[in-house]
């Protein structure tokens, strides 16, 4: 039913195959455990006394919360205590403060009014999980309903409610300046005009959820010395442990998270909402606390993979060559930022796609709505933009009446050229991709095509070059919602243009503190330049208001060395290698199912 | 009525780390007594297998049997900085840290070893089978063991490495969107054939092939595991997933899994995949992260796969069989658009 080949005969001069252990297909470490039940995952490390936590949650979309009324479930049975937004100490964050990213804008509990279907007003901790969902059910909340906005383009409209009062504008404020992050290269409305055919369309993407097997989830209780430990399933331990010192305003020394093994993850698990939640519960108690979503939280309350619009338009000539490439982008946020505004700066660098294009602009917005904050999902900030560039190329091809394949080959980034964020495109492979996948399915490719190569024909002439650009100012912070702007899409007049050539440094990885931290060259496996990480364009410094810049600021491309020494007779062969020699040093036998003893009972429960 | 059969294809590539850089990755390493290595993180593994590729990492660059290597993650109090995992950054980040503890580890290996055996450290090698050798003289040579014993409790010596891998974090520009977004990408191109069934508006996707370009891969059971993995998350993505339904509308939001629609296992469609391999210059052995961008290529695939099939440009995802059946309404019928 499903086959996979090793294809070691591409860029085989590349490489050096005969590594010891790399390529090797070893059995995972973990895998025994996994398979038989006995990894032990957060929810596997019980306590004697452990309380539940579960929260209360807004049924509005926009609601200013009037009164709280807590009493009647405070005495209800096994309740220990009620938490409100008042119990948490620095009731305000953003998830990427921790990188200097974004204003605080969003509380861990909401306390003046509520921004989304599902957001937390207050906590019941309980002796049993049923008794504190009882007592969730018996907290009374008064809300003053608000008008809501749930599409993106409504939020950018001058009268749309505003959602979060941190972003006025319904819109993340890029660099203190526009309400939208800008690519601009070239001069896309030059290309439209001398382009055969304009192709425009717009795509869309729903939310959708990361759908792990195992719930967010923690267990947190005090340790000894005024520490607390918290069990977690978090993708990002750091993350998790550095929101929460800064929520419950602890000192990080104070915390001791452990994890490393999560029931799956595909970003659902970044947001550090669960850990802080349950270490408050523990601090407040002073017992051990569990606090984790269940489905129907994981689905609806927690953070999904948020929808995004995106519109293309492309200049084509009868040839098939893109020569203009504009993009409007928005992405659904939900009431607060988290990673969204990230994702967007990634999702523009990422532009016009795997494509060499010699013009190319986009405008993308990141917009706040009344919805459940959206957060990473594997392909963050890349997959609906793809969605949006594959199936804009499948239409590209249509009106020019191209094999859809050779278009994409005929466009395809190389080695060499320029890419629209201003860096050299390396280590390229699309090319070989489209034709050894065309192979495998018998879709039949022009000469031309099956002869292309990444290594081939890249940043040669305006490939390689990047070219003098047309600017704009328009989409300043706050000008939309004023009315002065309307349009959303890049502008079609310019108001400043910047010469030709126009780059600074490439940043590379930071070089070793100590040679002893460095492989030796030959056991790496692969060729590697002499300075990583050395300028790869001329800094912006050396040509201003220059319109063409000395041929020396962007020196030609010079295709690096193949590998040396080559490998000893790399295997043409397709086959994949033999399977591992891992041979266990006992029979495996924990798995047996003991006398007695329930299968299902895993042994860190028995107590 | 009818079943119309239709191919599409796509290609893609992928950013591999976190954007902008600023994400620091650390790793210790140190042997116990008798030469075992264990390897402390704050990787998290989610079951894409961080733990087993940095144990693989380890091992090749120690130059010390697997399965003398143990992969301990993530305890704050022991496990050095991660930034967790997420971006594709787990093999090329935290790899590279690995790497780098590692390499340092065994320079003091091979240190202790060439005092015992009396020669040059720069003339030993290691078999990978837990012996370290003088080059072009295998029978002189000591275990790896043996070193370790030495180095402890005759020598002071630790057989220690600390690493740590950084791309330091830069800006995106204001006006231009100039940035250093990462430094190395993946690639992948993919064929779907499907059928579209007219009547009901029913897409069955029959089989994938597929190439992916990955660096290296690192084990190829984990690659494959990805890919099979990531193909069947494009699927479901494409024709099933959505928490809303009828955005921006939040009505009929699903709550478990009986109304969150997704493939079974037994509906993992046949996959036929070619792995390319070619390394980037600051990956790990040059291997790059497939688990993120694999499933990216199907979702564009499939739509101009069914458009391919029965003339109807889906562009908003899910393509559920109500979004294929309104689009055949308003074309009049199916209108095939010839074989490929």
């Amino acid at each position: 039913m499903t086959s996979v080949e090793f294809r070691k005969d591409i860029f085989a001069d590349e490489r050096d195959d005969t590594l010891k252990e790399i390529g090797k297909p070893t059995i995972r470490q973990d895998i025994l455990g996994h398979v038989t039940g006995r990894t032990r995952y957060f929810d596997d490390h019980l306590f004697d006394g452990l309380l539940h936590m579960r929260a209360v949650r807004s049924p509005h979309h926009h609601a200013r919360i009037r009164r709280i009324d807590t009493d009647a479930a405070g005495r209800m049975p096994g309740v220990r205590r009620v938490v409100t937004a008042r119990d948490v100490p620095v009731n305000l964050n953003t998830l990427l403060s921790l990188i200097n990213f974004g204003r605080d804008d969003e509380p861990l509990c909401a306390h003046d009014k509520v921004r989304y279907l599902g957001e937390t007003v207050a906590w019941i901790i309980a002796d049993t999980e049923r008794q504190a969902r009882d007592a969730v059910a018996a907290v009374r909340v008064e809300y003053e309903l608000l008008p809501h906005v749930l599409d993106v383009e409504e939020a950018l409209k001058p009268g749309a409610p505003v959602v979060n009062e941190v972003y006025p504008n319904n819109t993340f404020d890029y660099h203190d300046k526009y309400d939208h992050q800008k690519l601009r290269f070239g001069d896309v409305n030059a290309g439209f005009a001398r382009a055969d055919h304009i192709v425009e369309a717009e795509y869309q993407m729903s939310p959708i959820e990361q759908a792990p097997i195992e719930t967010c989830g923690a267990i947190a209780a005090p340790e000894q010395n005024g520490r607390f430990v918290c069990h977690t399933n978090t993708q990002a331990l750091f993350f998790s442990l550095g929101t929460t010192a800064k929520l419950l305003n602890i000192a990080s020394s104070r915390l001791h998270f452990i994890g490393g093994t999560a029931g799956g993850g595909f970003g659902g698990k970044v947001d550090s909402i669960v850990e802080p939640t349950a270490v408050l519960g523990a601090m407040l108690t002073g017992k051990p606390v569990k606090f984790a979503w269940d489905r129907y939280e994981e689905m609806q309350v927690g953070a999904p993979r948020g929808g995004e619009r995106w519109r293309i338009k492309d200049g084509v000539m009868r040839d098939g060559r893109i020569v203009a490439r504009q993009f409007t982008g928005f992405f659904d946020s939900g009431a607060y930022m988290r990673l969204s505004p990230y994702a967007i700066i990634k999702g523009t660098g990422h532009l016009p796609g795997p494509y060499s294009i010699p013009n190319v602009s986009s405008n993308v917005y990141c917009v706040v709505t009344n919805r459940t904050p959206a957060t990473a999902m594997r392909g963050f900030g890349i997959t609906a933009v793809d969605f949006s560039i594959e199936c804009h190329m499948d239409r590209v091809a249509e009106v020019v009446g191209m094999n859809p394949i050779d278009l994409r080959i005929l466009n395809a980034y190389r080695d060499g050229d320029m890419k629209a964020h201003r860096r050299r495109a390396k280590n390229t492979a699309l090319i070989e991709c489209c034709q050894v996948a065309a192979g495998k399915a018998d879709w039949a490719i022009s000469p031309d095509s099956a002869a292309a190569s990444s290594l081939r024909g890249g940043g040669v002439g305006e490939r390689g070059e990047i070219p003098e650009t047309v600017t704009d100012d328009e989409g300043r912070v706050g000008e939309r919602r004023a009315g002065r702007t309307a349009d959303t899409a890049p502008a079609t007049r310019g108001t400043g243009r910047i010469a030709a050539g126009q780059a600074s440094a490439a940043v590379g990885a930071v070089p070793v503190q100590n040679p002893d931290m460095e492989i030796e060259v030959e056991r790496i496996g692969h060729r590697i330049a002499a300075a990583q990480g050395a300028p790869a364009a001329a800094p912006r410094a050396t040509a201003p208001g220059t319109a063409t810049p000395p041929r020396a600021d962007t020196p030609a491309y010079a295709p690096p060395p193949a590998y040396a020494p080559p490998p000893a007779a790399p295997p043409a062969s397709a086959a994949p290698p033999p399977p591992g020699s891992y041979q266990p040093d006992q029979p495996f036998s924990r798995g047996v199912n003991r006398p007695g003893t329930s299968r299902f009972l895993s042994g860190t429960r028995r107590r | 009525m009818a079943i119309h059969k239709g191919r599409g294809f796509a290609c893609i590539n992928y950013p591999i780390g976190m954007n902008l850089g600023g994400d620091p990755a650390q790793a210790l390493v140190h042997s116990t007594p008798d030469g075992k290595f264990m390897v402390a993180l704050s990787a998290i593994d989610l079951g894409q297998g961080m733990k087993s590729v940095t144990r693989q990492i380890a091992s090749e660059t120690l130059g010390v049997p697997v399965e003398d290597v143990y992969v301990d993650t993530a305890d704050s109090d022991t496990g050095p900085h991660d930034m967790g995992s997420f971006a594709s950054r787990g093999t090329h980040r935290v790899g590279n840290a690995v790497i780098r503890a590692s390499a340092e580890a065994r320079k003091q290996m091979m240190e202790a070893a060439a005092e015992e055996l009396e020669v040059n450290a720069a003339d030993l090698d290691t078999d990978g089978k837990g012996n370290i050798h003088v080059k072009g003289a295998p029978s002189r040579s000591i275990t790896v063991a043996d070193t370790a014993m030495a180095a402890q409790f005759k020598q002071g010596r630790t057989l220690s490495g600390r690493g740590i891998f950084l791309i330091p974090p830069s800006e995106a520009d204001a006006e231009t969107g100039e940035m250093t977004p990462v430094t190395c990408f993946a690639h992948a191109a993919l064929v779907i054939d499907l059928e579209v069934d007219d009547e009901t508006g029913e897409v069955t996707v029959t089989q994938i092939n597929s190439a992916y370009e990955v660096g290296r891969a690192l084990n190829p059971r984990l690659v494959e595991q990805q890919l099979i993995g990531g193909a069947w998350m494009g699927v479901s993505h494409a024709l099933y997933e959505t928490t809303e339904p009828y955005y921006p509308d939040r009505s009929h939001g699903p709550t478990d899994f009986n109304t969150y629609l997704m493939p079974g296992p037994g509906q993992i469609v046949p996959h036929h995949i070619a792995v390319l391999e070619r390394p980037a210059e600051d990956a790990p052995f040059g291997g790059k992260g497939p688990g993120e961008m694999c499933a990216n290529p199907v979702l564009p695939a499939i739509a101009n796969a069914i458009y391919n099939a029965v003339g109807v440009r889906c562009d908003r995802l899910p393509i559920t069989p109500e979004k294929v059946l309104r689009g055949l309404q308003a074309n009049g019928g199916a209108k095939p658009q010839g074989l490929r």
